[in-house]
């Protein structure tokens, strides 16, 4: 009981400060303005192929979830992985660099119960960023039909993507006390993870295994509508590793003193 | 209350603690005294299970800060060397949050954070924005932060380092108010903040304790010698030919003044009184004594004999 006491103190603070600085307002700003554009783009293009004036040049029989919305949430992911790096540079590194760190290291709390109150925290406001796109949605339905299970699928990709995404940017946030660099670095691991989704024209006899690594491939499955449980294993993996490297991180923080 | 035995940190190949040992009892107010870079913020940091000690075990309130981390960071309060605040926070809000992480009950929280607040006399700023407030609000948000959970160890790390005199001597009556309730260790550089406000001292030097006991314990052990100050009028060498040639006398210099007005500073052999045998015989020999007074041993000449009679090693 108390933990969760815990827990709930410490991401309720990590949200507070990321709304108290400007990091959160640029952040949602930004997604917002992107996934407008997208979501302006891809269903321009579905209506003018669904009225004749595509590339075939015959109106085509068209699926909004398959046809649009997949689209969409595919290259929503692309540019969480350069928004998700803006969310967790600030978490460990600021504490670090304010000395805050030590009032959290001396509580009575363990270093995972520390990790997790920070990743709960920024999933919160990862989680803020989706609910923007409920706008788009609701036009579709008010005008459309869309299936909304497939969707929902997507929707529960892009959250376990951006989770996985957060807990790898919490252990390179640690590793540093600036944000600035704790930032960079995240976004080159982000972009290396994305790579690989396309290790068949590289990589050769290892390609499946690259692949199988890209955070961005198994989403592919949950934006068509096919919640495979190898891909929310995969996440989930993902996930537990990156707050386990986090806790190891911050725990070697107390040996390098 | 808390029991130090035989703390070693090493970071790398340099030793910044060595065998350091040491206890405080339940109420006391503990001074840690030593020179900058002596050990004693990387002691406290063990001591509140910041940093784990490489060697030896450090008990706080009962329990072992290495085997029973959690209960013994319930039982103890810790301001760093500067405030650990966060700048987006309001007062109120910053000592809320701590009083979570430190687990006390939401019933009780906000009776916490309000006494905290009192205790401290921070309650004008209580709305305002950590960030925006003075260095001296900082340091009291800091110690009503280390108070807020009521803990039975208090550990404070140059708790009046940069304030004006005004908040110093503030600062030094609260923790003054603060010892009998709380167990209070503080580290200081500054010997007066010793004798003012602690009822034992631990002097350390480059890791190790070099003494350790009550303000006149110490004094008294070093003690090497008394001094007197006599202004006399005569000749300068018939003078000091008389002070030497008493008994008891280990040595008379010079010290201040001008023509055939000088005042002499004498070492004594302790525990000797040789004032009135002094002041016959200068009358005797016809010189002008116009003034003779002891001074005390002070502590501060104890500091800077333990601190450095260690021989000279490099610097870190």
């Amino acid at each position: 009981m108390g933990n969760v006491a815990n827990l709930w103190a410490l991401a309720r603070r990590e949200v507070q400060s990321n709304f108290a600085s400007p990091v959160a307002y640029v952040v949602l700003g930004l997604f917002a303005l992107f996934f407008g554009f997208l979501f302006y783009i891809y269903l321009e293009d579905f209506i003018s192929r669904g009225m004749g004036q595509g590339f075939g040049g015959a109106p085509e029989i068209l699926n909004l979830n398959q046809d649009m919305l997949r689209w969409l949430l595919d290259s929503t992911a692309w540019f969480l992985l350069f928004v998700i790096p803006l969310l967790t540079m600030r978490s460990f590194a600021e504490e670090i660099r304010t000395g805050t760190i030590e009032l959290l290291l001396t509580s009575p709390l363990t270093d995972f119960q520390i990790v997790l109150g920070k990743f709960l925290g920024a999933v919160f406001l990862f989680v803020s960023m989706l609910a923007l796109t409920s706008l788009h949605v609701a036009i579709l339905f008010f005008f459309g039909d869309p299936e909304w299970k497939t969707l929902l699928a997507g929707y529960l990709g892009l959250l376990l993507f951006g989770s996985a995404l957060i807990s790898l940017g919490l252990v390179f946030s640690s590793l540093s006390k600036n944000q600035i660099v704790a930032a960079v670095i995240t976004l080159g691991a982000f972009l290396f993870l994305g790579f690989f989704q396309s290790a068949e024209n590289w990589a050769g006899a290892a390609a499946s295994y690259i692949t199988y690594l890209s955070a961005t491939q198994h989403l592919d499955e949950f934006t068509k509508g096919v919640i495979d449980s190898r891909d929310v294993i995969y996440y989930l993996t993902f996930i537990g590793l990156g707050l386990f490297l986090s806790t190891q991180s911050l725990e070697s923080l107390r040996w390098r003193g | 209350m808390i029991e130090v035995s035989g703390i070693t940190k090493e970071f790398g190949r340099f030793t910044a603690v060595n065998g350091l040992s040491f206890s405080a009892a339940k109420g006391e107010v503990l001074g840690f005294l030593g020179p900058n870079g002596a050990g004693k913020t990387t002691t406290m940091r063990i001591l509140t299970g910041f940093i784990p000690a490489t060697r030896g075990t450090a008990v706080v309130a009962g329990h072992d800060i290495l085997s029973e981390p959690l209960q013994a960071k319930r039982k103890i309060g810790y301001l760093p060397e500067s405030p650990p605040l966060y700048p987006e926070m309001t007062v109120f809000d910053y000592l809320e949050f701590v009083a979570r992480i430190k687990g006390v009950p939401r019933e009780r929280r906000k009776a916490r954070v309000d006494e905290s607040l009192e205790r401290c006399s921070i309650g004008d700023v209580r709305d305002k924005l950590a960030g925006k407030l003075s260095k001296g609000y900082r340091q009291r948000v800091g110690i009503a932060q280390a108070l807020v959970h009521e803990p039975e160890v208090l550990i404070l790390d140059e708790p009046t380092a940069g304030l004006d005199p005004k908040q110093i001597n503030e600062t030094r009556a609260l923790i003054r108010s603060l010892g009998g309730d709380h167990t209070v260790v503080l580290s200081t550089h500054i010997l007066p903040e010793v004798v003012m406000t602690c009822d034992r001292v631990v002097i350390i030097n480059k890791g190790s304790v070099v003494a350790q006991g009550t303000t006149q314990s110490l004094i008294d052990q070093f003690r090497q010698a008394e001094y007197l100050q006599v202004t006399v009028e005569g000749p300068q060498e018939e003078v000091l030919n008389t002070l030497r040639s008493q008994d008891g006398v280990i040595a008379a210099d010079t010290v201040r003044g001008e023509g055939d007005v000088l005042t002499y500073r004498l070492s004594v052999e302790p525990g000797r009184e040789v004032r009135r045998e002094l002041a016959a015989r200068l009358v005797r020999a016809e010189h002008g004594l116009l003034g003779l007074h002891q001074e005390g041993t002070t502590l501060e000449e104890v500091y800077l004999r333990v601190v450095s009679s260690e021989e000279p090693g490099e610097a870190p």
